[in-house]
């Protein structure tokens, strides 16, 4: 297994009809650990997905680089300049999953064929890629609905599928943009156990972004948290919630406990202080 | 007093009518006070919901009926409006004997040979160089002037100088209508091309796709319900564009039937080819829309 590094990442967009530049993110700097559960909290404007973009090669760093293991991800290190290694950087790829808010499965296929989609890309035959797709349906509770068209399908079956067909391709990490932010507070809690489940199972680096305080204290072994204009890092805090969840699986009395609490008034009020900052202005 | 009567007094009206001898329209009236289902969006929602088939039949049902009696009371004289049974007339006489040389029969298919073939030269065509549009922005820039100043044109605006170009064989027949489907049909292909999702392309791509696997498995199939939408707004145009083709130079065909009967005045031709154009473009319709349903059942959704 291998970490995931970003150094000195800024990314900068281009400013609406010829005005200044935008800072979107500035001077990251920060490793995902093998096994680690990060999760990226912040107003919006803060660059959460950007920096997620980043990581699955979506879009180049201004500056610095990211890469996975010994592979280059998106940017290259100073000292590449001048030296032709563009075509060393991976951009997206099979070993890092993005799971999307939503719009992302193909609504022509079934359940089975879209969690199949990612090897029937890479040519794997179809009885092996429908064999493993089904594992991996198991996985996320869908093994009863193989025929299904996915538009038939609700909201939070629909991320099961897409969280399934990102594991398909058994990469090393999952990148989640913000993957329960559509659905209803109740299936969101329990997607969120699903999730937390998947993760104790295939043992996979997570990163994952949510607005939500209490699901971010809830599912973080690492929770970082981002501030707008400019975009950056400025909180982090290792947690053990999850892990709590795991060995206990009694979600809402992890999130009764008093240091949860505590913790998730600590946060409101670091996020708060961004938005008084200027950060919840539009 | 007086007044708790008078409030009683439409529940008393309500309980005293029996609902199943009641004409229907007295029953809606009295519905406002009964339980029953209700449908959200009735009273509040967006203006015009609910079916309409009856209503289109009805007006269909009056349309013939208001002209079988202008004509059975001679309120228009029938070179200007043959009667209903004039017109069935003649369509088995043309269908039988034939006008200007030709059966209704021939007619009909040398119409549909020229519809037809310039709808597949179009599909062919426009399709390829529509999605082509949506992915290149070279091929973007040299077919958008081209396709969006001769697109609002009326085909009876170039047809002189299709035929000064092609003659006035088949080809300039075929060319006429195959430039009035090719707009609709590629620039609905285009728009498809940009309906994808950008969700679904990066899926995609760290699915560990190619650039041409996401054209190919993602923005092609995503484009498919618009490409449909285009080929049935394309045979629409051609169908309409059929009459001016058909002008010059024709031996036969519907257009060139209407054309010819309205020359020596026989109206209750020109009335039977109006409606077999009609009823031949609907049915083409209807296909379209049947097989939408079959290739793009998620479109919509």
């Amino acid at each position: 297994m291998s970490r995931l590094q970003i150094r000195d990442v800024s990314v900068l967009y281009p400013g609406v009809n010829g005005g200044e530049a935008v800072t979107a993110l500035s001077g990251i700097n920060f490793n995902i650990e093998p096994g680690e559960f990060v999760v990226a909290l912040g107003a919006s404007g803060c660059g959460k997905t950007t920096l997620l973009n980043l990581m699955a090669g979506f879009i180049q760093p201004s500056e610095g680089y990211l890469t996975l293991g010994e592979s280059s991800i998106a940017g290259l290190p100073r000292v590449a300049c001048g030296l032709d290694l563009k075509d060393q950087i991976s951009g997206p790829g099979k070993d890092r999953g993005v799971v999307f808010q939503k719009h992302a499965l193909l609504p022509w296929l079934n359940v089975l064929e879209n969690a199949a989609f990612g090897l029937k890309l890479q040519g794997v035959g179809e009885s092996e890629r429908k064999a493993r797709a089904a594992e991996y349906l198991k996985l996320v509770g869908l093994e009863d609905f193989h025929n299904h068209p996915v538009y038939q399908l609700s909201g939070g079956m629909q991320q099961r599928v897409g969280i399934a067909r990102a594991l398909t391709n058994d990469p090393q990490m999952l990148l989640l943009d913000e993957p329960l932010g559509a659905l209803d507070a109740l299936t969101r809690e329990v997607l969120q156990e699903l999730l937390l489940d998947v993760w104790l199972e295939t043992k996979k680096m997570m990163f994952f972004i949510t607005h939500s305080v209490e699901e971010a204290l809830f599912m973080a072994s690492r929770l970082i948290i981002m501030s707008p204009r400019p975009g950056r890092i400025t909180h982090e805090f290792p947690l053990e919630f999850n892990k709590i969840f795991l060995e206990n699986r009694d979600a809402r009395k992890v999130k009764s406990m008093p240091e949860f609490i505590a913790m998730r008034e600590k946060v409101l009020g670091i996020i708060h202080g961004d938005e008084a900052a200027g950060g919840g202005l539009h | 007093m007086n007044q708790t009567t008078a409030a009683t007094t439409p529940v008393n009206a309500k309980v005293s009518i029996n609902p199943v001898a009641t004409p229907s329209i007295l029953k809606r009236c009295l519905s406002v006070f009964a339980a029953g289902p209700v449908k959200p969006g009735e009273s509040y929602g967006a203006p015009g919901q609910g079916k309409s088939l009856a209503i289109s039949l009805f007006t269909t049902a009056l349309l013939i009926g208001l002209w079988y009696i202008a004509t059975y009371f001679q309120w228009v004289k029938p070179l200007f409006l043959p009667s209903p049974g004039a017109v069935v007339m003649r369509f088995w006489e043309v269908a039988t004997e034939g006008f200007a040389n030709a059966t209704l029969l021939e007619h009909t298919g040398w119409s549909m040979m020229r519809v037809f073939s310039a709808f597949l030269l179009a599909l062919v065509t426009a399709v390829p160089i529509g999605i082509f549009m949506g992915v290149n922005r070279i091929a973007r820039g040299i077919f958008d002037p081209i396709i969006e100043f001769y697109r609002p044109l009326p085909p009876l605006a170039y047809l002189p100088l299709v035929i000064i170009w092609l003659g006035i064989g088949e080809v300039s027949k075929i060319v006429l209508i195959y430039l009035a489907i090719f707009a609709p049909m590629a620039l609905s292909a285009r728009a498809g091309v940009k309906s994808v999702a950008m969700e679904q392309i990066h899926a995609a791509y760290s699915m560990g796709a190619s650039r041409w696997q996401v054209i190919r498995q993602i923005i092609l199939i995503n484009a498919l319900p618009e490409i449909l939408t285009g080929m049935r707004i394309g045979i629409g145009f051609g169908w309409t564009t059929l009459v001016a083709a058909e002008m010059v130079a024709a031996q036969a065909g519907l257009g060139f039937m209407v054309l010819n009967a309205a020359e020596f005045l026989v109206t209750d031709i020109v009335i039977m080819g109006i409606i077999v154009i009609g009823i031949i473009a609907y049915l083409f319709d209807m296909l379209m829309r049947y097989l939408e349903k079959k290739l793009v059942p998620w479109k919509g959704r």
